[in-house]
């Protein structure tokens, strides 16, 4: 099919990382955290993907080509680029509606993802989810899910089926901070603990649900001891190092397989944009100043700095690379704007599946 | 044919298709080493083992999610809520998750799953655990909605239900568990969607699901000793619903009483009237009546709970008013 081409995903990234130091003990005599130089390039060209991905998402927005809400993950990108590095084919991500990056990062195809934010039947979910609800069984994509935490006892029950089936993938669920006052989050966390489930339970903290500050919304702000309610591990990390992140996964993802417990991590980031593109970016509820501030953290800039201070990657070449990312993302509008709506008789479909076992 | 309970109906089921499928489990509190609140589940941990017999803490949004994320890849989990009342607790998994995830998947996921447990009043339980949820489950496209009223139906509903690849709300009665009835020995499957006319007359309808169901059969005994005559039709599946067993019905008596445990506004009987307006106008010699809760909270003493469920009385009544008998 058309929309397969030019995927995103770091392919090699997963088996790369074997080479990595445990727990980062070693991380001053390797600022690159045992990644190998085409891996780098990989990981950076996965999030450029994203930003320009996005940008163009907020440009079809305010031409009305995009409709609805639209929450744009940019800022972030180090997250997602991350975790679906370390992580198998045969694994599966479970997200809440600020779920691009990672549709992206996982290997969904720019083109369908586009397509779908545009309503058309070339989407990945087939023009009927839109931008919050992004599915892809080919890559177990298990959704964009729009009710916040409302999804996170839904990765507790992936991970209760491979148990089930004594497997040993990992089930990763993405959310934000704000989840973590959700009855869901709670109950989630107390069944994957109590059942052993191979879950990974990511909080996305970027220090804001939707217009509240976590300080506003949280009488604890150090998200992550509440896995110890729970008897799990935990671990927070800087979200804007994508090798922070990676090694975090690594140790969880080891967690999950050979000893079949789950993890709650927080990845302390920052969302650059406003919560949806319907809302500002800045203005009653933080500051100018501290939005700069925090974009001097850009996850890109941080991975790229350090690339360039190390000498393997010049000017020209990350120009070469930024060109490739907007070629990619100009290609997924093209083809989105170019393809068909979903035709009426679609309306009906997938109410109900008509099979039985 | 064997006379089972309802509960024993709903068991055999269960045990029928646990052994037939190996995705199929069961879920919910204190199904395992309880063997059920209501025993439905009684044995079947020393069946299947705890893998597939699962207790759960109470925990309903909890366990519902799981149930939803299991049948996300593959599994075909049953998960009861000890009471619908519970479930309310859960009703995001069910509605904004298991409904919706075929469609706003664009088809990719499939949510082979049944949500299952006791529906509606049973004896001065008070306001919170006396309540009848089928109009607003069935308000969801997406659900299938199952109200068996008897043993038989119980048995075969609940196997089409597990065997169905969409999520099946079904809805059963603490007051149905120990009514027994005459349940066929083969292996046999109820249809959803088909409604069964289980008395027949020409006087009028009496259209009804779920627990209403036993007291339109006596209503039907009752009406008969005095020479009326009356169609029961029994809907058994409320989503979908059976539009063309109501208006043949109807087309046949020209009179109709809707009868259903929940409250009038916005009840299942409010749809069913509609189709009846749609599909019968010139057919009518009345307007249809409904019988129905009283519009309050269920109270607990046992006057007033009396007062305030639908009962034969209440429906022997409204029948006559559809044929000017009174």
């Amino acid at each position: 099919m058309s929309t397969e081409t030019k995927r995103a995903a770091p392919k090699a990234a997963a088996k790369e990382k074997g080479k990595a130091s445990n727990n980062g003990a070693d991380a001053k005599h390797d600022d690159f955290h045992g990644t190998t130089p085409e891996l780098r390039r990989e990981l950076l060209h996965s999030m450029l993907v994203q930003r320009r991905f996005e940008e163009k998402c907020a440009e079809a927005y305010a031409l009305g080509k995009i409709g609805g809400f639209c929450h744009l993950y940019i800022g972030q990108e180090a997250i997602s680029t991350g975790v679906m590095s370390m992580i198998r084919p045969d694994d599966y991500i479970i997200t809440a509606y600020r779920d691009h990056g990672q549709a992206l990062a996982r290997g969904i195809s720019p083109r369908a993802i586009m397509a779908e934010l545009f309503g058309r039947e070339a989407g990945c979910s087939h023009g009927k989810g839109g931008s919050m609800h992004l599915f892809d069984a080919n890559t177990n994509f298990l959704g964009g899910h729009g009710i916040v935490g409302g999804h996170v006892p839904i990765a507790a029950g992936v991970g209760f089926a491979i148990k089930y089936r004594r497997g040993n993938q990992v089930c990763v669920c993405f959310f934000g901070e704000a989840a973590v006052n959700i009855g869901a989050f709670h109950e989630a966390l107390n069944l994957a603990s109590l059942w052993n489930l191979p879950v990974i339970f990511i909080i996305e903290n970027n220090r804001y649900g939707m217009g509240t500050a976590i300080s506003r919304s949280t009488a604890n702000e150090d998200v992550v001891v509440r896995a110890q309610g729970y008897r799990m591990d935990g671990e927070s990390v800087d979200g804007q190092d994508v090798f922070a992140v990676r090694d975090c996964i690594e140790r969880a993802v080891e967690r999950a397989r050979k000893e079949k417990r789950p993890t709650l991590i927080e990845m302390r980031t920052y969302r650059f944009m406003g919560h949806s593109m319907s809302d500002a970016v800045s203005g009653t509820y933080r500051s100018k100043e501290e939005l700069e501030e925090n974009m001097k953290r850009d996850p890109i800039l941080v991975l790229h700095n350090r690339m360039y201070e190390a000498g393997e990657l010049t000017e020209g070449e990350m120009h070469k690379m930024d060109d490739e990312a907007k070629a990619i993302a100009q290609d997924a509008w093209d083809f989105a704007d170019a393809s068909p709506e979903p035709p009426l008789d679609q309306l009906y479909t997938d109410v109900y599946s008509d099979t039985t076992s | 044919m064997a006379v089972l309970t309802y509960r024993d109906a709903l068991t055999q089921a269960l045990r029928e298709e646990l052994q037939r499928d190996d995705r199929v489990f069961l879920m919910g509190e204190e199904v395992a080493q309880y063997n059920g609140a209501y025993k439905v589940s009684k044995g079947l941990l020393d069946e299947f083992g705890p893998m597939r017999i699962v207790d759960t803490p109470i925990t309903e949004l909890g366990f519902a999610g799981v149930g939803v994320g299991a049948a996300m890849v593959g599994l075909r989990p049953i998960v009861e809520f000890m009471t619908w009342n519970f479930a309310l607790l859960a009703l995001d998994e069910v509605v904004n998750a298991a409904a919706k995830m075929l469609y706003m998947s664009g088809g990719q996921y499939k949510m082979p799953m049944v949500f299952r447990g006791p529906n509606g009043a049973a004896l001065q339980l008070a306001a919170q655990h006396s309540q009848a949820w089928e109009s607003w489950l069935a308000h969801i496209p997406g659900l299938k909605v199952l109200t068996p009223g008897t043993p038989a139906d119980a048995k075969g509903l609940l196997k089409s239900a597990i065997r169905d690849d969409n999520p099946v709300v079904f809805l059963e009665g603490e007051m149905l568990y120990n009514t027994k009835g005459e349940v066929p020995e083969e292996d046999y499957l109820t249809p959803i969607g088909v409604a069964e006319l289980k008395r027949q007359g020409d006087h009028c309808s009496l259209i009804t699901h779920g627990k209403m169901v036993l007291v339109a059969m006596r209503v039907a005994d009752d009406l008969a000793k005095e020479g009326i005559n009356i169609d029961v039709v029994d809907l058994r599946t409320v989503r979908p619903i059976d539009v063309e067993a109501i208006s043949k019905s109807v087309q046949k008596t020209n009179r109709a009483v809707v009868l259903e445990e929940g409250w009038e506004i916005c009840g299942m009987g409010s749809q069913v009237v509609d189709f009846i307006q749609r599909e019968c106008f010139d057919d009518l010699d009345a307007p249809v009546l409904r019988v129905h809760q009283e519009e309050v909270p269920m109270p607990y003493a046992k006057n007033l709970e009396r007062a305030a469920k639908p009962d034969a009385g209440k429906t022997v009544a409204a029948i006559k008013k559809v044929m000017y008998l009174d």
